[in-house]
């Protein structure tokens, strides 16, 4: 029988530490909607999410009671709409009607946040995606809830460069677009190699044509409980470090594992997937930045961060593995600048820059995310970071992702609040030469070899 | 058999365990085990009972001791075992 030692371990880690159950997302199938008849697709979108999430969150809140675990956010995550809408979608107009419906679903059930307005063009794009493409910036300047993404690169196909390109100016028009609002528009778009069928975590969440009717994701976090466990070995060797992480991130995974199959069996929806991730928020103590200070770091940025990450996330995968019988999406450390007050600091000590970010995401989940930029940025420059974030993932095999947000009106040494989870940021500086000849060839760029690994 | 873990956290005074006994046995909970320790000068109670034969629903217990623990100045939580189970055993 479980013993007053462990019940205080684990209410310390909820009450103290912030571990909590960071998303239920649960994945619609929206195929059975397309048709040629838009009028007609817009209503059996509404109806089917509405039908098919409509006790989502009270089942998280009816979990969160008695288990006494917080599950932060209850979202949806939908067929990629490029799919759903190419038959009836004509026009741009056409495409926000969707976007429109879907976040009049959203309100309805009572989600903040659905994720699936997205395109997947990582070999070329269809006219039907391009549209939507074309569509985002008014789309996401038009409704609150709908969150965007383009898969634009795989390992099995290589790089759409013309997606690449489209993008750059999408995400500029996007900022213009939102401007009043700190250009945050952008912070629910990212752009994708790699893009996993299953994640459950905003802003990238879509439901992949590889998936059932309807699925139960869940997303654990907790850098603060792996934190915490931390400063107990402080000075130990990197076989206690490790070992410390993988027990704790068993631990952690375990509760989401638990979630996920209270949820399943309430909404009556097959489970899919835990997505071992280590999300931060903005709050102190949950951040996976001061993970890495734990580590030995002064900031995050300073020489060793990237091996310091790479055992970090290596060594949660290896404890969240065994703990759930399914693991899927992201699964790894996310390294949000916004959204981590650790990173936060690190950034306005002058300890992190682009570049090291960028080699962080090498070893790690998921890419550049919510980074903020001047918003006089050049549309060809975005898309010269993108292209760099989707080499990465296309040659490592892994997922990569871009959330950048030209803040338009700001500058380096400005900060900009987004508020909520999506927290603030100081405007980071951006290499100032040109990449305009290069984004500007078009087409693309070809998969990568899969031998002489080097 | 439903098995929860209520818990007990705060200042010691007379007359804790008690009252929640009380509370439990007008209300069909059996007590399976109860165990209780001082950490960092706060007292921690935790019994495990089983709650399949009370007539009232989880969310009703939950809210009743938790207006117990406000009377008597303690914390009081009934949570699922299965998270603590899940947790610390394979």
């Amino acid at each position: 029988m479980i013993n007053i030692h462990e019940v205080i371990e684990t209410n310390k880690m909820i009450e103290q530490e912030n571990l909590d159950v960071r998303t239920i997302t649960l994945g619609i199938s929206l195929l059975d909607c397309a048709g040629p008849d838009l009028a007609e697709v817009n209503a059996k979108i509404y109806d089917k999410i509405t039908t098919t999430a409509k006790d989502l969150v009270a089942t998280g809140n009816k979990i969160q009671r008695e288990y006494g675990i917080p599950i932060v956010n209850k979202r949806i995550s939908v067929t990629p709409i490029a799919l759903v809408g190419a038959a009836a979608c004509k026009t741009v107009e056409d495409y926000v009607s969707i976007a429109k419906t879907l976040d009049r679903a959203a309100a309805t059930v009572g989600v903040n946040f659905l994720g699936g307005y997205s395109a997947l063009v990582s070999k070329s794009m269809t006219a039907s995606d391009e549209l939507l493409i074309r569509s985002i910036p008014q789309a996401l300047s038009q409704t609150e809830r709908v969150c965007s993404s383009v898969n634009v690169g795989s390992t099995r196909t290589g790089i759409d460069m013309n997606a690449v390109k489209l993008l750059g100016d999408i995400i500029l028009e996007t900022a213009q677009l939102t401007k009043e609002k700190d250009s945050i528009g952008c912070a629910k778009l990212v752009v994708f190699c790699n893009a996993p069928d299953d994640n459950p975590f905003m802003a990238g969440a879509f439901h992949g044509v590889t998936e059932g009717d309807a699925v139960v994701n869940v997303g654990v976090s907790g850098p603060g409980v792996v934190k915490k466990a931390l400063e107990s070995v402080r000075g130990a060797d990197f076989e206690t470090l490790c070992e410390t992480i993988k027990k704790t991130a068993f631990k952690i995974t375990r509760v989401g594992q638990l979630v996920a199959q209270e949820a399943s069996k309430m909404l009556n929806v097959p489970f899919g997937i835990v997505d071992l991730s280590l999300a931060p928020t903005p709050a102190i103590g949950d951040s996976v930045a001061e993970i890495l200070e734990e580590i030995g770091l002064e900031y995050a940025g300073a020489p060793g961060t990237t091996a310091a990450l790479a055992l970090l996330n290596d060594q949660v995968k290896k404890g969240g593995v065994m703990a759930s019988s399914f693991v899927g999406g992201l699964s790894g450390a996310f390294i949000p600048v916004s959204e981590d007050q650790g990173m936060i600091n690190a950034v306005e000590a002058g300890a992190l820059t682009l570049e090291k970010l960028e080699a962080m995401t090498c070893v790690c989940s998921v890419g550049l995310d919510m980074i903020a930029i001047p918003g006089d940025t050049k549309a060809t420059t975005i898309s010269g970071i993108i292209a760099d974030e989707m080499a990465i993932g296309m040659i490592n095999q892994k997922t990569t992702a871009v959330r950048i947000i030209p803040v338009i009106g700001k500058t380096v040494g400005d900060r900009v609040e987004f508020g909520g989870l999506l927290g603030y940021s100081p405007i980071m500086p951006v290499n100032q030469f040109s990449c305009d000849n290069f984004i500007n060839r078009g087409g693309r760029i070809p998969a990568p070899i899969h031998s002489f690994k080097n | 058999m439903k098995r929860t873990v209520i818990t007990v956290v705060g200042k010691d005074s007379v007359g804790i365990i008690a009252k929640v006994c009380t509370y439990l046995a007008n209300n069909k909970i059996n007590i399976l085990d109860i165990s209780q320790t001082i950490v960092q000068g706060f007292f921690n109670m935790m019994m495990i009972v089983d709650t399949s034969e009370t007539p009232k629903a989880f969310d009703v217990i939950l809210e009743e001791l938790e207006q117990i623990g406000t009377e008597i100045g303690v914390i009081i939580k009934a949570q699922h075992e299965d998270i603590f189970d899940k947790m610390h055993r394979i």
